[in-house]
Protein backbone atom coordinates (compact mmCIF):
# COMPACT_ATOMS: atom_id res chain seq x y z
CA UNK A 1 0.00 0.00 0.00
CA UNK A 2 2.75 2.56 0.53
CA UNK A 3 4.90 1.55 -2.24
CA UNK A 4 2.19 2.31 -4.77
CA UNK A 5 1.03 5.86 -2.75
CA UNK A 6 4.76 7.12 -2.65
CA UNK A 7 4.99 6.84 -6.42
CA UNK A 8 1.57 8.60 -6.62
CA UNK A 9 2.93 11.55 -4.32
CA UNK A 10 6.44 11.32 -6.08
CA UNK A 11 4.64 11.41 -9.90
CA UNK A 12 2.17 14.35 -8.27
CA UNK A 13 -0.28 12.61 -8.62
CA UNK A 14 -1.58 12.83 -5.20
CA UNK A 15 -1.06 16.27 -3.95
CA UNK A 16 0.77 16.20 -0.78
CA UNK A 17 -0.49 19.04 0.64
CA UNK A 18 -4.06 18.38 -0.04
CA UNK A 19 -3.69 14.87 1.03
CA UNK A 20 -1.81 15.73 4.67
CA UNK A 21 -5.10 18.14 5.05
CA UNK A 22 -7.35 15.53 4.34
CA UNK A 23 -5.81 13.16 6.80
CA UNK A 24 -5.43 15.51 9.47
CA UNK A 25 -9.54 16.11 9.30
CA UNK A 26 -10.11 12.80 9.31
CA UNK A 27 -8.18 12.50 12.62
CA UNK A 28 -9.62 15.00 14.14
CA UNK A 29 -13.23 13.64 13.38
CA UNK A 30 -12.15 10.19 14.63
CA UNK A 31 -10.43 11.84 17.91
CA UNK A 32 -13.57 13.21 18.55
CA UNK A 33 -15.08 9.84 19.08
CA UNK A 34 -12.27 7.75 19.55
CA UNK A 35 -9.90 9.70 21.58
CA UNK A 36 -6.67 8.13 19.40
CA UNK A 37 -4.64 11.07 19.94
CA UNK A 38 -3.22 12.94 22.76
CA UNK A 39 -2.01 15.67 20.28
CA UNK A 40 -2.06 16.04 16.75
CA UNK A 41 0.31 17.96 14.79
CA UNK A 42 -0.62 20.06 12.53
CA UNK A 43 1.14 22.86 12.31
CA UNK A 44 4.22 20.23 11.82
CA UNK A 45 2.71 17.33 9.38
CA UNK A 46 1.81 20.36 7.48
CA UNK A 47 4.96 21.68 7.58
CA UNK A 48 6.76 18.86 6.23
CA UNK A 49 3.93 18.50 3.76
CA UNK A 50 4.88 21.72 2.04
CA UNK A 51 8.42 20.99 2.21
CA UNK A 52 7.62 17.11 0.33
CA UNK A 53 5.68 19.14 -2.18
CA UNK A 54 9.00 20.86 -3.83
CA UNK A 55 10.54 17.99 -3.52
CA UNK A 56 9.24 14.32 -3.39
CA UNK A 57 11.09 11.91 -1.86
CA UNK A 58 12.02 9.26 0.57
CA UNK A 59 10.49 5.35 1.03
CA UNK A 60 8.11 7.24 3.25
CA UNK A 61 7.15 10.05 1.11
CA UNK A 62 3.75 11.92 2.08
CA UNK A 63 3.33 8.85 4.56
CA UNK A 64 1.30 9.53 7.97
CA UNK A 65 2.77 8.35 10.68
CA UNK A 66 1.34 8.38 14.03
CA UNK A 67 3.93 8.04 17.23
CA UNK A 68 3.36 6.69 20.88
CA UNK A 69 3.00 9.35 22.90
CA UNK A 70 5.86 7.77 25.11
CA UNK A 71 8.18 8.59 21.78
CA UNK A 72 9.70 12.41 21.25
CA UNK A 73 8.78 14.44 18.79
CA UNK A 74 11.10 17.40 18.49
CA UNK A 75 8.51 20.45 18.95
CA UNK A 76 5.48 18.71 19.49
CA UNK A 77 4.24 17.85 23.39
CA UNK A 78 5.55 14.81 24.50
CA UNK A 79 3.91 13.31 27.73
CA UNK A 80 3.91 9.63 27.58
CA UNK A 81 0.06 9.95 28.78
CA UNK A 82 1.22 11.22 31.80
CA UNK A 83 -0.11 14.97 33.77
CA UNK A 84 3.50 15.27 34.97
CA UNK A 85 5.07 16.09 31.52
CA UNK A 86 2.05 18.29 30.33
CA UNK A 87 4.22 20.80 28.62
CA UNK A 88 7.19 19.41 27.86
CA UNK A 89 8.36 20.43 24.22
CA UNK A 90 11.35 18.29 23.42
CA UNK A 91 14.22 19.65 21.52
CA UNK A 92 15.00 16.38 19.15
CA UNK A 93 13.37 13.67 17.46
CA UNK A 94 13.71 10.35 18.87
CA UNK A 95 16.08 8.55 16.47
CA UNK A 96 12.73 6.07 15.03
CA UNK A 97 11.22 8.66 14.54
CA UNK A 98 14.10 10.86 12.52
CA UNK A 99 14.76 8.40 10.24
CA UNK A 100 11.09 7.96 9.11
CA UNK A 101 11.23 11.75 8.66
CA UNK A 102 14.31 11.28 6.79
CA UNK A 103 12.47 9.03 4.47
CA UNK A 104 9.68 11.65 3.63
CA UNK A 105 7.42 10.44 6.41
CA UNK A 106 4.58 13.19 7.42
CA UNK A 107 4.28 12.79 11.61
CA UNK A 108 0.47 13.26 12.22
CA UNK A 109 0.29 13.22 15.97
CA UNK A 110 0.78 11.56 19.57
CA UNK A 111 -1.18 8.15 20.55
CA UNK A 112 -3.27 7.96 23.68
CA UNK A 113 -1.69 5.30 25.94
CA UNK A 114 -1.80 4.56 29.72
CA UNK A 115 0.03 6.67 31.67
CA UNK A 116 3.92 5.37 31.12
CA UNK A 117 2.88 2.23 29.59
CA UNK A 118 1.64 0.95 32.96
CA UNK A 119 -1.37 -1.20 31.67
CA UNK A 120 -2.98 -3.77 29.03
CA UNK A 121 -6.41 -1.77 28.28
CA UNK A 122 -5.42 2.27 28.15
CA UNK A 123 -7.83 2.31 31.11
CA UNK A 124 -4.68 3.55 32.90
CA UNK A 125 -4.17 6.77 31.37
CA UNK A 126 -2.70 10.04 32.92
CA UNK A 127 -4.83 11.95 35.25
CA UNK A 128 -7.04 14.41 32.41
CA UNK A 129 -6.49 12.18 29.73
CA UNK A 130 -8.87 10.26 27.86
CA UNK A 131 -9.28 6.38 27.52
CA UNK A 132 -9.13 5.17 23.76
CA UNK A 133 -12.02 3.23 22.57
CA UNK A 134 -11.96 -0.05 20.55
CA UNK A 135 -13.00 0.51 16.64
CA UNK A 136 -15.19 -2.28 16.45
CA UNK A 137 -17.38 -1.50 20.03
CA UNK A 138 -16.98 1.78 21.79
CA UNK A 139 -17.54 0.31 25.08
CA UNK A 140 -15.01 -2.11 24.36
CA UNK A 141 -11.05 -1.28 25.45
CA UNK A 142 -8.46 -1.22 22.80
CA UNK A 143 -5.82 -3.06 24.50
CA UNK A 144 -2.70 -1.59 26.10
CA UNK A 145 -0.63 -0.04 26.22
CA UNK A 146 -0.09 0.91 23.05
CA UNK A 147 -3.75 1.46 22.48
CA UNK A 148 -4.08 4.74 20.42
CA UNK A 149 -1.88 3.77 18.00
CA UNK A 150 -4.09 0.28 17.89
CA UNK A 151 -7.42 1.78 16.89
CA UNK A 152 -6.17 5.16 14.43
CA UNK A 153 -3.99 1.74 12.69
CA UNK A 154 -7.44 0.16 12.57
CA UNK A 155 -9.54 2.94 11.53
CA UNK A 156 -7.26 5.26 9.33
CA UNK A 157 -8.56 5.50 5.87
CA UNK A 158 -5.44 6.26 4.07
CA UNK A 159 -1.78 4.24 4.05
CA UNK A 160 -0.35 5.00 7.34
CA UNK A 161 1.95 2.95 10.50
CA UNK A 162 1.89 3.70 13.82
CA UNK A 163 5.58 3.61 15.78
CA UNK A 164 4.27 1.76 19.14
CA UNK A 165 6.46 0.36 22.35
CA UNK A 166 6.25 -2.41 23.62
CA UNK A 167 7.25 -3.58 27.07
CA UNK A 168 5.16 -5.93 28.28
CA UNK A 169 3.21 -7.00 25.34
CA UNK A 170 2.44 -3.14 24.51
CA UNK A 171 2.38 -3.72 20.68
CA UNK A 172 0.61 -7.00 20.20
CA UNK A 173 -1.82 -6.45 22.88
CA UNK A 174 -3.55 -3.37 21.25
CA UNK A 175 -3.22 -5.04 18.06
CA UNK A 176 -4.95 -8.12 18.62
CA UNK A 177 -7.99 -6.18 20.42
CA UNK A 178 -8.03 -3.76 17.24
CA UNK A 179 -7.54 -6.21 14.24
CA UNK A 180 -4.18 -5.02 12.88
CA UNK A 181 -0.67 -6.42 12.49
CA UNK A 182 2.02 -5.45 15.20
CA UNK A 183 5.71 -5.91 15.21
CA UNK A 184 7.56 -5.92 18.70
CA UNK A 185 11.30 -6.35 17.05
CA UNK A 186 14.21 -8.00 19.04
CA UNK A 187 15.40 -6.23 21.68
CA UNK A 188 17.84 -3.81 21.25
CA UNK A 189 16.93 -4.23 16.85
CA UNK A 190 15.43 -0.26 17.18
CA UNK A 191 17.40 2.48 19.03
CA UNK A 192 15.44 3.37 22.11
CA UNK A 193 17.06 7.13 21.69
CA UNK A 194 13.90 9.69 22.75
CA UNK A 195 11.77 7.02 24.03
CA UNK A 196 10.89 8.01 28.02
CA UNK A 197 11.99 4.80 29.48
CA UNK A 198 9.76 2.34 31.30
CA UNK A 199 11.84 -0.35 31.88
CA UNK A 200 14.82 -0.14 30.04
CA UNK A 201 15.89 -3.74 29.67
CA UNK A 202 12.64 -4.64 28.03
CA UNK A 203 11.63 -1.50 26.15
CA UNK A 204 11.22 -1.73 22.31
CA UNK A 205 9.55 0.80 19.72
CA UNK A 206 8.15 -1.48 16.21
CA UNK A 207 5.46 -0.63 14.01
CA UNK A 208 1.65 -1.42 13.71
CA UNK A 209 -0.68 -1.30 10.85
CA UNK A 210 -3.54 -3.01 8.39
CA UNK A 211 -0.78 -4.04 6.40
CA UNK A 212 2.17 -6.18 7.24
CA UNK A 213 4.34 -5.04 4.46
CA UNK A 214 4.24 -1.41 5.40
CA UNK A 215 4.92 -2.35 8.63
CA UNK A 216 8.21 -4.48 7.92
CA UNK A 217 9.10 -1.50 5.61
CA UNK A 218 8.97 1.49 7.92
CA UNK A 219 10.64 -1.53 10.77
CA UNK A 220 13.15 -2.10 7.99
CA UNK A 221 13.82 2.04 8.17
CA UNK A 222 14.00 2.41 11.82
CA UNK A 223 16.30 -0.53 12.84
CA UNK A 224 19.96 -0.25 13.23
CA UNK A 225 22.16 1.15 15.76
CA UNK A 226 22.96 4.39 17.24
CA UNK A 227 26.30 5.57 18.60
CA UNK A 228 23.76 7.39 20.90
CA UNK A 229 22.32 4.58 22.75
CA UNK A 230 24.84 1.95 23.68
CA UNK A 231 22.08 -1.40 23.89
CA UNK A 232 20.99 -0.86 20.48
CA UNK A 233 22.56 -3.80 18.53
CA UNK A 234 25.51 -2.95 15.90
CA UNK A 235 23.79 -6.30 13.45
CA UNK A 236 22.83 -5.72 9.60
CA UNK A 237 19.34 -4.44 9.17
CA UNK A 238 17.42 -7.07 6.34
CA UNK A 239 15.11 -5.65 4.07
CA UNK A 240 12.08 -7.10 5.93
CA UNK A 241 9.53 -5.70 3.43
CA UNK A 242 10.47 -7.99 0.70
CA UNK A 243 10.31 -11.33 3.14
CA UNK A 244 6.09 -10.28 3.06
CA UNK A 245 4.53 -13.22 0.82
CA UNK A 246 7.60 -15.34 0.92
CA UNK A 247 5.37 -18.25 2.15
CA UNK A 248 6.25 -20.64 4.65
CA UNK A 249 6.65 -23.90 3.24
CA UNK A 250 9.17 -25.87 5.18
CA UNK A 251 8.91 -23.74 8.18
CA UNK A 252 8.62 -25.60 11.35
CA UNK A 253 6.10 -24.05 14.23
CA UNK A 254 6.06 -24.43 17.56
CA UNK A 255 2.54 -24.50 19.01
CA UNK A 256 2.78 -23.41 22.94
CA UNK A 257 0.37 -25.92 24.72
CA UNK A 258 0.31 -24.47 28.07
CA UNK A 259 -1.00 -21.26 26.40
CA UNK A 260 -4.36 -22.74 25.15
CA UNK A 261 -5.06 -24.13 29.17
CA UNK A 262 -7.97 -22.95 31.12
CA UNK A 263 -8.88 -19.66 31.02
CA UNK A 264 -9.09 -19.32 26.85
CA UNK A 265 -11.58 -17.69 25.91
CA UNK A 266 -13.23 -20.39 23.48
CA UNK A 267 -13.82 -18.40 20.37
CA UNK A 268 -10.11 -17.31 20.47
CA UNK A 269 -9.17 -20.97 20.75
CA UNK A 270 -10.91 -21.85 17.67
CA UNK A 271 -9.60 -18.72 15.53
CA UNK A 272 -5.76 -18.98 16.63
CA UNK A 273 -5.90 -22.57 15.63
CA UNK A 274 -7.95 -22.17 12.66
CA UNK A 275 -4.26 -19.87 12.36
CA UNK A 276 -2.07 -22.50 12.70
CA UNK A 277 -4.30 -24.65 10.13
CA UNK A 278 -4.03 -21.99 7.60
CA UNK A 279 -0.14 -21.90 8.10
CA UNK A 280 0.08 -26.15 7.93
CA UNK A 281 -2.12 -25.91 4.55
CA UNK A 282 0.55 -23.03 3.15
CA UNK A 283 3.11 -25.55 3.84
CA UNK A 284 4.34 -25.18 7.46
CA UNK A 285 4.75 -28.01 10.00
CA UNK A 286 3.87 -27.73 13.50
CA UNK A 287 4.15 -29.64 16.71
CA UNK A 288 3.24 -29.03 20.27
CA UNK A 289 5.70 -27.72 22.54
CA UNK A 290 5.73 -26.79 26.20
CA UNK A 291 6.96 -23.43 28.07
CA UNK A 292 6.32 -24.61 31.53
CA UNK A 293 8.57 -22.25 33.74
CA UNK A 294 7.95 -18.86 31.36
CA UNK A 295 3.82 -19.75 31.32
CA UNK A 296 4.02 -19.74 35.31
CA UNK A 297 6.81 -17.86 36.72
CA UNK A 298 6.93 -14.76 33.68
CA UNK A 299 3.81 -12.52 35.20
CA UNK A 300 5.59 -12.27 38.32
CA UNK A 301 9.00 -11.89 37.30
CA UNK A 302 7.92 -9.57 34.59
CA UNK A 303 5.98 -7.57 36.84
CA UNK A 304 9.01 -7.84 39.42
CA UNK A 305 11.55 -6.23 37.00
CA UNK A 306 9.19 -3.82 34.51
CA UNK A 307 8.17 -2.14 37.93
CA UNK A 308 11.88 -2.06 39.99
CA UNK A 309 13.08 -0.65 36.46
CA UNK A 310 10.12 2.23 36.31
CA UNK A 311 10.32 3.17 40.03
CA UNK A 312 14.03 4.09 39.23
CA UNK A 313 13.23 6.05 35.78
CA UNK A 314 10.66 7.58 36.94
CA UNK A 315 12.85 9.38 39.77
CA UNK A 316 13.48 11.85 37.09
CA UNK A 317 10.47 13.70 37.32
CA UNK A 318 9.61 15.63 40.44
CA UNK A 319 8.95 19.26 38.71
CA UNK A 320 12.73 20.38 38.21
CA UNK A 321 13.61 20.33 34.24
CA UNK A 322 10.24 19.63 32.37
CA UNK A 323 7.12 19.09 32.56
CA UNK A 324 4.41 20.02 35.52
CA UNK A 325 6.42 22.41 37.70
CA UNK A 326 5.17 24.02 41.24
CA UNK A 327 5.85 27.36 42.93
CA UNK A 328 9.20 26.63 44.37
CA UNK A 329 8.94 25.77 48.31
CA UNK A 330 10.11 24.12 51.05
CA UNK A 331 13.25 21.73 50.51
CA UNK A 332 14.22 19.29 48.21
CA UNK A 333 12.00 16.65 49.58
CA UNK A 334 9.35 18.59 50.36
CA UNK A 335 8.93 19.78 46.81
CA UNK A 336 9.51 16.72 44.66
CA UNK A 337 7.31 14.57 46.61
CA UNK A 338 4.59 17.58 45.79
CA UNK A 339 5.12 17.28 42.28
CA UNK A 340 5.13 13.73 42.17
CA UNK A 341 1.81 13.20 44.91
CA UNK A 342 -0.04 15.83 42.52
CA UNK A 343 0.64 14.84 38.92
CA UNK A 344 1.58 10.44 38.67
CA UNK A 345 -1.62 8.73 38.41
CA UNK A 346 -2.63 6.51 40.81
CA UNK A 347 -1.47 3.59 38.74
CA UNK A 348 2.54 4.99 38.40
CA UNK A 349 2.27 5.43 42.14
CA UNK A 350 1.29 1.64 42.64
CA UNK A 351 4.22 0.89 40.21
CA UNK A 352 6.78 3.10 41.81
CA UNK A 353 5.83 1.30 45.25
CA UNK A 354 5.75 -1.66 44.20
CA UNK A 355 9.63 -1.40 42.13
CA UNK A 356 10.75 0.93 44.81
CA UNK A 357 10.10 -1.83 47.56
CA UNK A 358 11.41 -4.82 45.60
CA UNK A 359 14.52 -2.78 45.24
CA UNK A 360 14.97 -2.19 48.82
CA UNK A 361 18.22 -2.94 51.50
CA UNK A 362 16.67 -6.79 52.52
CA UNK A 363 13.67 -7.52 49.81
CA UNK A 364 16.38 -6.95 46.86
CA UNK A 365 17.45 -10.37 46.58
CA UNK A 366 14.64 -12.48 47.14
CA UNK A 367 12.38 -10.43 44.49
CA UNK A 368 14.21 -7.96 42.18
CA UNK A 369 17.18 -10.74 42.25
CA UNK A 370 15.86 -13.65 41.96
CA UNK A 371 13.30 -12.47 38.98
CA UNK A 372 16.46 -11.62 37.26
CA UNK A 373 17.93 -15.25 37.83
CA UNK A 374 14.70 -16.94 36.40
CA UNK A 375 14.41 -14.77 33.89
CA UNK A 376 17.60 -16.29 32.71
CA UNK A 377 15.72 -19.27 33.01
CA UNK A 378 13.19 -18.05 30.98
CA UNK A 379 15.06 -17.06 27.93
CA UNK A 380 17.36 -20.49 27.78
CA UNK A 381 13.91 -22.30 27.74
CA UNK A 382 13.05 -20.37 24.67
CA UNK A 383 16.21 -20.60 23.04
CA UNK A 384 16.17 -24.32 23.26
CA UNK A 385 12.73 -24.44 21.51
CA UNK A 386 14.46 -22.42 18.82
CA UNK A 387 16.75 -25.03 18.19
CA UNK A 388 13.99 -26.60 17.02
CA UNK A 389 11.39 -24.49 15.68
CA UNK A 390 11.14 -21.81 13.19
CA UNK A 391 8.54 -20.07 14.92
CA UNK A 392 6.29 -20.29 18.27
CA UNK A 393 2.41 -19.59 18.15
CA UNK A 394 0.18 -18.86 20.84
CA UNK A 395 -2.70 -16.46 21.06
CA UNK A 396 -1.68 -13.12 21.43
CA UNK A 397 -4.26 -12.15 24.76
CA UNK A 398 -6.38 -15.41 26.39
CA UNK A 399 -9.82 -13.22 25.63
CA UNK A 400 -11.71 -10.78 23.44
CA UNK A 401 -11.74 -7.35 24.07
CA UNK A 402 -13.51 -7.04 27.22
CA UNK A 403 -15.58 -3.99 27.91
CA UNK A 404 -14.85 -1.29 30.43
CA UNK A 405 -17.96 -2.40 32.99
CA UNK A 406 -15.48 -5.83 33.11
CA UNK A 407 -12.04 -4.44 33.20
CA UNK A 408 -13.92 -2.07 36.43
CA UNK A 409 -14.73 -5.56 38.20
CA UNK A 410 -10.87 -6.97 37.98
CA UNK A 411 -8.98 -6.98 40.78
CA UNK A 412 -4.90 -5.60 40.09
CA UNK A 413 -3.53 -9.14 39.98
CA UNK A 414 -6.68 -10.28 37.59
CA UNK A 415 -6.07 -6.60 35.75
CA UNK A 416 -2.15 -7.60 35.09
CA UNK A 417 -2.67 -10.88 33.67
CA UNK A 418 -4.23 -9.89 30.80
CA UNK A 419 0.03 -9.83 30.06
CA UNK A 420 0.04 -13.55 30.91
CA UNK A 421 0.56 -14.57 27.24
CA UNK A 422 2.89 -11.79 25.92
CA UNK A 423 5.13 -11.40 28.56
CA UNK A 424 7.15 -14.36 27.92
CA UNK A 425 8.82 -12.78 24.58
CA UNK A 426 9.03 -9.26 26.10
CA UNK A 427 11.16 -10.57 29.04
CA UNK A 428 13.56 -12.97 26.48
CA UNK A 429 13.49 -9.98 24.34
CA UNK A 430 12.51 -12.05 21.24
CA UNK A 431 10.71 -10.75 18.25
CA UNK A 432 7.08 -11.27 18.00
CA UNK A 433 4.06 -10.18 15.47
CA UNK A 434 0.18 -9.87 16.37
CA UNK A 435 -1.62 -11.64 13.21
CA UNK A 436 -5.50 -10.60 12.64
CA UNK A 437 -6.80 -14.15 12.44
CA UNK A 438 -10.51 -13.80 12.18
CA UNK A 439 -13.55 -12.16 14.35
CA UNK A 440 -15.88 -13.32 17.01
CA UNK A 441 -19.65 -11.86 17.06
CA UNK A 442 -20.26 -10.77 20.64
CA UNK A 443 -23.21 -8.30 21.62
CA UNK A 444 -24.14 -7.80 17.73
CA UNK A 445 -20.70 -6.50 17.11
CA UNK A 446 -17.45 -8.51 15.47
CA UNK A 447 -14.92 -8.22 17.61
CA UNK A 448 -10.76 -9.15 16.18
CA UNK A 449 -8.61 -12.43 18.09
CA UNK A 450 -5.15 -12.50 17.30
CA UNK A 451 -2.68 -14.77 17.01
CA UNK A 452 0.97 -14.02 18.23
CA UNK A 453 3.89 -15.63 16.37
CA UNK A 454 7.24 -15.61 17.86
CA UNK A 455 11.14 -15.75 16.31
CA UNK A 456 13.77 -16.19 17.89
CA UNK A 457 16.37 -12.66 18.32
CA UNK A 458 16.69 -11.38 15.02
CA UNK A 459 14.53 -13.25 12.80
CA UNK A 460 12.04 -10.65 12.45
CA UNK A 461 12.39 -12.25 8.57
CA UNK A 462 10.16 -15.24 9.43
CA UNK A 463 7.62 -13.35 11.52
CA UNK A 464 6.94 -11.12 7.99
CA UNK A 465 6.90 -14.14 6.27
CA UNK A 466 4.69 -16.01 8.03
CA UNK A 467 2.38 -12.74 9.00
CA UNK A 468 1.67 -11.84 5.63
CA UNK A 469 0.08 -15.43 4.87
CA UNK A 470 -2.61 -13.97 6.11
CA UNK A 471 -2.92 -10.53 3.88
CA UNK A 472 -0.09 -8.41 3.07
CA UNK B 1 9.65 -14.14 49.59
CA UNK B 2 6.82 -15.39 52.08
CA UNK B 3 6.39 -13.73 55.45
CA UNK B 4 6.84 -10.66 54.78
CA UNK B 5 4.61 -8.22 56.66
CA UNK B 6 2.84 -5.77 54.05
CA UNK B 7 1.35 -3.57 56.32
CA UNK B 8 0.85 0.41 56.39
CA UNK B 9 4.02 1.34 58.24
CA UNK B 10 5.98 -0.58 54.94
CA UNK B 11 4.13 1.51 52.60
CA UNK B 12 4.83 4.87 54.39
CA UNK B 13 8.47 3.67 54.28
CA UNK B 14 8.71 2.79 50.74
CA UNK B 15 6.53 6.00 49.76
CA UNK B 16 8.81 7.75 51.84
CA UNK B 17 11.54 6.68 49.94
CA UNK B 18 9.99 7.07 46.42
CA UNK B 19 8.90 10.35 47.32
CA UNK B 20 5.70 10.15 46.92
CA UNK B 21 2.51 11.21 49.58
CA UNK B 22 -0.11 9.21 50.03
CA UNK B 23 -3.02 10.10 50.90
CA UNK B 24 -5.15 7.54 53.46
CA UNK B 25 -7.67 6.73 50.67
CA UNK B 26 -4.56 5.86 48.72
CA UNK B 27 -3.11 3.53 51.39
CA UNK B 28 -6.25 1.77 51.85
CA UNK B 29 -7.14 1.14 48.45
CA UNK B 30 -3.22 -0.18 48.07
CA UNK B 31 -2.49 -2.50 50.77
CA UNK B 32 -4.58 -5.22 49.69
CA UNK B 33 -3.52 -5.16 46.64
CA UNK B 34 -0.13 -4.92 47.11
CA UNK B 35 -0.78 -7.99 49.50
CA UNK B 36 -2.15 -9.63 46.80
CA UNK B 37 0.63 -9.16 43.99
CA UNK B 38 3.42 -9.76 46.23
CA UNK B 39 1.70 -12.99 47.34
CA UNK B 40 1.57 -14.27 43.81
CA UNK B 41 5.24 -12.36 43.30
CA UNK B 42 6.43 -14.99 45.79
CA UNK B 43 5.42 -18.42 43.73
CA UNK B 44 9.36 -17.62 42.20
CA UNK B 45 10.50 -18.72 45.29
CA UNK B 46 10.32 -21.98 44.82
CA UNK B 47 11.99 -21.98 41.18
CA UNK B 48 15.63 -23.28 41.26
CA UNK B 49 18.36 -20.90 40.22
CA UNK B 50 21.35 -22.31 41.60
CA UNK B 51 24.31 -21.28 40.18
CA UNK B 52 22.50 -19.13 37.36
CA UNK B 53 23.68 -15.38 36.63
CA UNK B 54 20.99 -12.57 36.72
CA UNK B 55 20.04 -11.29 32.76
CA UNK B 56 20.29 -7.86 33.57
CA UNK B 57 19.34 -7.56 29.36
CA UNK B 58 17.57 -10.17 27.66
CA UNK B 59 20.31 -10.30 25.05
CA UNK B 60 23.74 -9.64 25.21
CA UNK B 61 24.86 -6.57 25.12
CA UNK B 62 28.93 -5.65 25.09
CA UNK B 63 31.10 -2.49 26.57
CA UNK B 64 30.13 0.29 24.11
CA UNK B 65 33.51 2.69 24.44
CA UNK B 66 33.97 5.41 22.49
CA UNK B 67 36.95 8.24 22.31
CA UNK B 68 36.63 10.74 24.95
CA UNK B 69 36.43 13.81 23.14
CA UNK B 70 34.44 16.68 23.22
CA UNK B 71 31.49 16.53 20.58
CA UNK B 72 28.50 18.71 20.28
CA UNK B 73 25.69 18.04 22.40
CA UNK B 74 22.49 20.10 24.12
CA UNK B 75 23.14 23.32 24.45
CA UNK B 76 22.35 25.18 27.31
CA UNK B 77 19.39 27.19 26.02
CA UNK B 78 18.06 23.74 25.14
CA UNK B 79 18.33 21.95 28.26
CA UNK B 80 16.98 24.93 29.92
CA UNK B 81 13.76 25.38 27.38
CA UNK B 82 11.77 23.16 29.62
CA UNK B 83 12.10 24.84 32.82
CA UNK B 84 10.01 27.20 34.84
CA UNK B 85 12.79 27.49 37.31
CA UNK B 86 16.30 29.11 36.02
CA UNK B 87 18.33 31.35 36.76
CA UNK B 88 21.59 32.61 34.87
CA UNK B 89 21.86 29.82 32.97
CA UNK B 90 21.33 27.63 35.80
CA UNK B 91 18.49 25.19 36.81
CA UNK B 92 17.13 26.69 40.14
CA UNK B 93 16.25 23.96 42.43
CA UNK B 94 14.03 24.09 45.86
CA UNK B 95 16.60 24.58 48.83
CA UNK B 96 18.62 21.73 49.90
CA UNK B 97 19.50 22.03 53.19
Amino acid sequence: MIKEFTEKIKSREIDVVQHTRKVLNEIKTLNKEYNYFNTISEELALEQAEKLRSNPKGRLAGVPISVKDCIVVKGVESTAGSRILKGYNPVFNATAVARCIDEGAIIIGKTSQDEFGFGGFSTNVGLDYKVPLNPFDKERATGGSSGGSGGISQKASFPHVSLGESTGGSIVNPASFCGVFGLCPTYGRVSRYGLMDYANSLDKIGPMSKSIEDAALVLEIISGSTSRESTSLNKPVENYSSFAGKGVKGMKIGVIKDAFAEGLDDAVRKKVWDGIKKLESEGAKYEEVSLPLTIKYGLSVYYIIATSEASTNLAKYCGMRYGKHEKLEGSFNEYFTKVRSKHFGKEAKRRIILGTFARMAGFRDAYYIKAMKVRTRIINEYKSLFKKYDLLVSPTVAILPPRFDEINKLSLLQNYMVDTLTVGPNLAGLPHLNVPVGFEKKGGKQLPVGMMLIGDHLQEAKLIQAGSVFGR
Amino acid sequence: MKGVKVDRNLILRVADNAKLSLTDKEIDEFLPQLKEVLEFFSSIDEVDTKGIEPSTQPVEIRNVLREDVVKPSLSQDDALANTEHKKDGYFKGPRAV
